[in-house]
Order: structure tokens, then sequence, then C-alpha cells
């Protein structure tokens, strides 16, 4: 019995060491997919709509509604095309990314540091903007920039864009800095106090302020680091992770720790200090090294079963009113020059500076790092968002 | 009896005849073959144990042998031990595992610590009625959720939460959020899962035990470190594995509560999250299961397994 039983127990072993293998080997021919490059040409007309359109975006960049009864621009879009919606949000860059993946979504809303990877890994396709009648009502200093374009093709239209700028506590910084030193340099008087976003592309802002503080580095892009510039940006790093309180990704804690007083200085959004608790001490300002900022996308996917509502999508989204409704839900600036006409607080433009081309000439726009320079230069390699992430694992340590 | 009788033919016929179903023809089948009957009482869970849960643990392992193109983000299937060799080399890695491993012997410590007195009043001193009630409020956090608690803790210990209120008129402050936070939390988070078996066990030691060992002549101390300790050594065991490899795992607690300090969850979420680099986050994710087996390497030592 006892022999019986020790052969049945390796048999059954065996057993599943092949099912497993199998099972693997199903897995990996399956996700094993074709390299893709960017290929796939645009269209030069649209046919008529199909049934329904897949959407991926920001939280709050599709509302229908179900969330707040009074916040809905979708259902204007579904009478309208008679295209139903089906949206799905996601939290990171990086998750929409890996959501595009799948396959199953028409359309992205993709910022700067997700856009050229899409397009890299033949995800979207070029975007005929001819096809979309409200692209001419967008801001031309937002149209076919290096995170929405490649070689000149267009991969999508511009949907809204914002500026991480420098939030500090009133009662603690008198006067207000007018540098991102407090962070950086200076933090060491805030310790424990100082915050920061809590993500690789963060690592631009460093090389921002290295770029106007140290100017013999030779930095010209902040999302164009060889690996000296990116070496000085996490020594920079690496002191002010000393002190940190706490690092944000998730814009709710940053709120609730300036609201506390756990935080005093570190890099934020508008919709932040906008969201602040009446009478938190706390205000931001827009430094006199620039800021990095996003400026999001729309885009549509390589594979959409559905292309002609991902077009129809495209020009709704950017046409004046829908465009107001979805920024100032968000809290940036429009894309769309009349969309300020459209919005329910009147001072919603003037807040996000939307429009004002100088303000918007101090951002640098998330970018996806890449081996090829952004700036340009064709002598040496840039750092990649892959060598950024290890250098953001190690700068938190 | 006799009132019954007219309707005795009735009842007979009633009693259907034994019809050929299929449904028969299962039960016959199944009760002849007890060998069949096992297999498909087992199949569904061994289906799950075997291939949901192995052979997913096993997909992982694997993984970590892969590579990603890091630009497209697509998983390239070579072999290569270039993932692990960067866990077990980098610097950044040991680092983040002492720390890890740091926070979770002293999250099991404190909570055997605090557990041990609790649980001993709940099993041996409480009268039935307050033992009812303390195992109640034992589980009562369990019913509110892991995210409600770890965020309470955070407002619990910002700068102007209460802790600060509590502690600033005796000269005290906050330890504000960092490890000694996040390994408060914790603690607090793992303790039902620590005082559970060891009440359990206190539960097994009869009184009996103990007034023979005060007859005897032993003392308190005695009594507990000679009689007591020893019967309940496999509870504390069995609770110590809950917080401790819970403890290990996490990586919520210490983003909520933690500052800017990273655990091993964490490098495995960015890593899958933000990275999209599957394979390395597999291959860190083999150091937490290699302590855990350690640890119950050791414990199987100890013989502490054989009683649980």
């Amino acid at each position: 019995m006892k022999r019986f039983t020790a052969h049945r127990k390796s048999a059954a072993l065996t057993g599943l060491a092949i099912v497993s293998v199998a099972l693997l080997t199903a897995c990996g021919t399956t996700s094993g997919k074709s390299e893709g490059t960017a290929s796939s040409e645009a269209p030069t007309k649209l046919g008529a709509n199909e049934k329904s359109v897949s959407i991926l975006a920001w939280p709050g960049y599709v509302e229908d509604g179900s969330n707040d009864p009074a916040v809905d621009w979708v259902s204007a879009f579904e009478d309208e095309t008679g295209c139903k919606v089906n949206s799905k949000t996601y939290g990171t860059s990086d998750e929409a990314f890996n959501l595009m993946k799948t396959g199953e979504y028409d359309v992205v809303a993709a910022s700067g540091d997700a856009s050229l990877r899409l397009v890299a890994a033949g995800d979207v396709a070029p975007v005929n903007t001819d096809l979309i009648p409200n692209y001419a009502g967008v801001y031309d200093f937002l149209k076919m920039q290096s995170w929405n374009s490649v070689d000149g093709v267009a991969y999508g239209i511009p949907h809204g864009y914002g500026a991480n700028l420098l939030m500090y506590n009133t009662d603690v910084f008198t006067p207000a800095p007018a540098s991102w030193d407090v962070v950086f340099d200076k933090s060491g008087q805030y310790k424990g106090k100082v915050t920061a976003y809590d993500s690789p592309i963060y690592i631009a802002d460093a090389a921002m302020y290295l770029m106007y503080h140290q100017p013999d580095l030779g930095i010209k892009n902040p999302y164009a680091l060889d690996e000296t510039q990116l070496a000085a940006a996490v020594d920079l790093l690496k002191g002010q992770r000393e002190n940190i309180g706490e690092y944000w990704s998730d814009y709710l804690k940053s709120i609730q720790a300036f609201e506390t007083g756990d935080t005093v200085v570190g890099t934020t959004w508008q919709v932040i200090r906008n969201s602040l608790a009446e009478g938190t001490p706390a205000e931001v300002v827009l430094p006199k090294e620039g800021v990095t900022g996003w400026s999001d996308t729309w885009m549509i996917a390589s594979q959409a079963k559905s292309p002609n509502c991902a077009y129809a999508w495209l020009n709704y989204i950017a046409s004046p009113k829908a465009n107001a409704q979805a920024t100032e839900y968000f809290g940036e600036a429009p894309s769309n020059q009349a969309a300020c006409d459209f919005t329910t607080d009147p001072n919603q433009c003037a807040t996000y500076h939307a429009g004002d081309e100088e303000y918007a000439a101090q951002i640098w726009y998330w970018s996806t790092p890449i081996e090829k320079c952004l700036d340009g230069r064709t002598d040496v390699k840039c750092t990649d968002y892959a060598a950024w992430t290890t250098a953001w694992q190690e700068i938190k340590g | 009896m006799t009132v019954d009788a007219p309707a005795q033919p009735e009842l007979r016929a009633v009693v259907p005849p034994h019809r050929d179903t299929i449904a028969r023809r299962g039960s016959v089948l199944l009760s002849k073959h007890p060998r069949l009957r096992l297999t498909l009482l087992l199949s569904a869970p061994l289906f799950w144990l075997g291939l949901v849960y192995i052979a997913a643990l096993a997909a992982l392992l694997i993984t970590a042998l892969w590579t990603v193109d890091t630009f497209t983000g697509t998983i390239s299937q070579t072999w290569t031990l270039d993932n692990i060799i960067t866990v077990l080399t980098g610097s950044l890695y040991q680092t983040v595992t002492v720390r890890t491993v740091g926070v979770a012997v002293l999250v099991t410590v404190i909570d055997i610590a605090v557990a041990l007195p609790i649980a001993f009043y709940m099993a041996k001193v409480a009268s039935p009625r307050w033992q009812r009630i303390l195992v109640i409020a034992v589980l009562m956090p369990l019913w509110a959720s892991y995210l409600v608690k770890a965020y309470a803790w955070r407002s619990v210990l910002s700068q102007d939460g209460i802790y600060e209120w509590l502690v600033a008129p005796f000269g005290g402050h906050t330890p504000g959020y960092g490890l000694p936070a996040t390994i408060i939390t914790l603690s607090y988070l793992w303790l039902p899962y620590v005082i559970l078996p060891i009440y359990a066990g206190l539960e097994r030691v009869p009184d009996s035990l103990l007034e023979a060992s005060g007859d005897l002549g032993g003392k308190t101390g005695a009594t507990l470190r000679l009689v007591v300790l020893p019967m309940i050594w496999p509870a504390i065991i069995a609770g110590s594995i809950f917080s401790f490899s819970l403890s290990l795992g996490d990586y919520i607690t210490v983003n909520i509560v933690g500052g800017a300090n990273q655990m091993l969850g964490n490098l495995v979420y960015t890593n899958v999250g933000a990275a999209n680099n599957l394979p390395l986050a597999a291959a860190i994710a083999l150091i937490p299961i290699v302590i855990i087996f350690g640890y119950l390497a050791v414990v199987r030592r100890t013989g502490a397994l054989e009683n649980l």
C-alpha cells in the first residue's frame, strides 16, 4: 500500500509538471506578440459610424454622469453620433501603456510620458487631422509637438495641459519662494516636510533645475540626458531624498498632507491647490527655473475596432464645449481656443493660464526619454525610460 | 389501519418503478466505482490548487528568467539569469530586503508581546460571557477594510493628528510618517491574526495542569515558562507565520504611512505597474518566497509544525 501511494504521488507530480509546462507554453505563445512598428497609415476618409467606441482615459476625462449626474458630456456625444461609449480609467501612464497592449481600446488619452512609447510599440496609429474639423480651433503651440507627433506625422490631437507647480505653506515661507532650490539645495531647512512626485519622470524636474543652475552640464532638454547628466540629476535627488517627508502619486494624499501640515513644500498640480480645504495656508508659484508639465493627447489604437467612432470622439472632445467641460472638471487648461467661453467658472482659463503662450513656453511637457536624444544631439546616446526607472528606484532606496 | 385500507392499493401504485434514467445509471455507476467518485469529488479543488494556484506560481518563477524590451514593453522569452543576478547583487535590493525583514521581525515581536497577555486573559481569566465579548472585540477590526484602517493611522499619526495632541502636553511628538509609523500600523493590522491562534492554543491547555503546577510549588513565572509556554509554542509559531509573511509582502501600508520608504512589495509594484518590467518584478518576488521558506524550514526543525 505504502509503495503504491508513493508511486501514485510521483505520477501525480509528473502529471502536474506536464500540465503546467503545457499551460506555460500556451501562455508563452499568446504573449509573444509580434514587435509592432508604426506602419499603419492614417485614413483619408471616414465611413459610417460603428455602434460603439471604447475609450481609455485619465479619471475625469470621460464622464457620462454616473459619477456625478451634473457632470456629463458623453451622453451628448452618444446622441449626436450614435456611438455608444464604453470607458475605462487608469491611474498612471504606465498602466495606460499596459492596458493598450490588450488591444481592447479604440481611443486613449495619453500623457507625453506614454504617447511616444505607444507609438514605438505600434499600439497607436497616425491620425489624419484633416478629418477632425475641430482641430483647427486647437492652440497652435500645442500642435505637432514632440509628444504628439513623430517625424512630422500627427499621432493624436491635444486635449489639455497643465504645469507641475511649486506649492508652499504660506506660514513657513515669507516671502514666497521664487526658486525650486527650496526643494533641492535648501531643502535641508524643511527636513521631513518636503514632498516630490513619485515617478521616474520627476527626474526631469531635477534636470530642469540643473539646466538653470549648472549650465556647464550642458542640459538642453530635461528629457534628453546622457549618462553624466542623469548621474548629476540622480545625485541632486539623492540629496533631496534625505529631506523628503513622503512622495506622492495619489493627489488626494498630497492634498491631505498640505492640509495637515505634514508637507510644507513640494511639487504640485493646480487642481491640488484648488481642492485644498478653505483656510489652508498654501499657495502655488511658478519658479524662475521654469516647470515641467503635461499635455495630454487623444490617440487612436492601431487595431481600433471602431475607427470611425474613434474619429467622431476625437472631433467631439476637441469641440469648444466638450473640451471646456472635460478640462474644467479635471482642472487643467483646455486645448481649444474657444473653450474659455463655455467654462462654468469665468476665471477658469485665467486660473490655468489657458492660451498664455508665454506661460506655456515655460513648461517642459512630459516626454518619454528615449535613446535617441530629444534635443537633437547625435554624438551621444541618451538614457531611456528604463534607465530612469532604475535610477528612480535607487534614489528612493 | 382499517381506515387506511382502501387507500393501500393507490399508495402502492404511486411508488415508481425503477426507471432507467441517465441520472439513475450515473448513480449506479458511481456507487460501483468508488475511485471514480473520489476523482469527481476532488477534481475541482485539485484543479484549483494545481493549475490556478501552483501553476500560476510556477509561471511567475519562469517569468523571472525572461527579459523585457523596455521601450515597447514586450516580453522577450530568451532564457537569462540577469534578473536573478541583478536582484542578488544590487545594493538597492539588499538594502530594501534588510529593511523589509527588519520591519517584519519587529512587527512579529510586537504582535506576540501584545497578543500573549490578551490571549491568556481571554482563555484563562475572563468569564465565558467576557470571553465571547473579547473574541468579538478582537475580530471587530477585521470587519473594516484594510485601507480604511491604514488611512485612519495616517490621520492619527499626522502632525495635527490625535497622537500629537495626546503626547504634546508631555513633551512628546508624533513619529510622523516613516518606518516607525509603518511598524505601528502593521502591528495593529495583523494583531487579530496573532491573538486568535494563541488564544486557541491556550484554550487547549487544561486548567488542571496550571493547578497541578501550583500545587507542586511552581511559582507563576515557572508555571508559565515550563508548563504553558511549551504547550502554546506551536500556536505562537502559527501566529508569527501570519504576521511575518503578511508584513513581508505588504506595500500598501508603507505607501500610506511609510513616508518615503519602500519595502520589497513596493519594488515589485513599481516594476509591474510603473516600469512594466514583469521579469524583474518576478525575480524580486522570489526574495520573500525564499525568506518564508527559510523561516518555515527553521520552524520545522523546532518541531512546532507537527503540533499545529
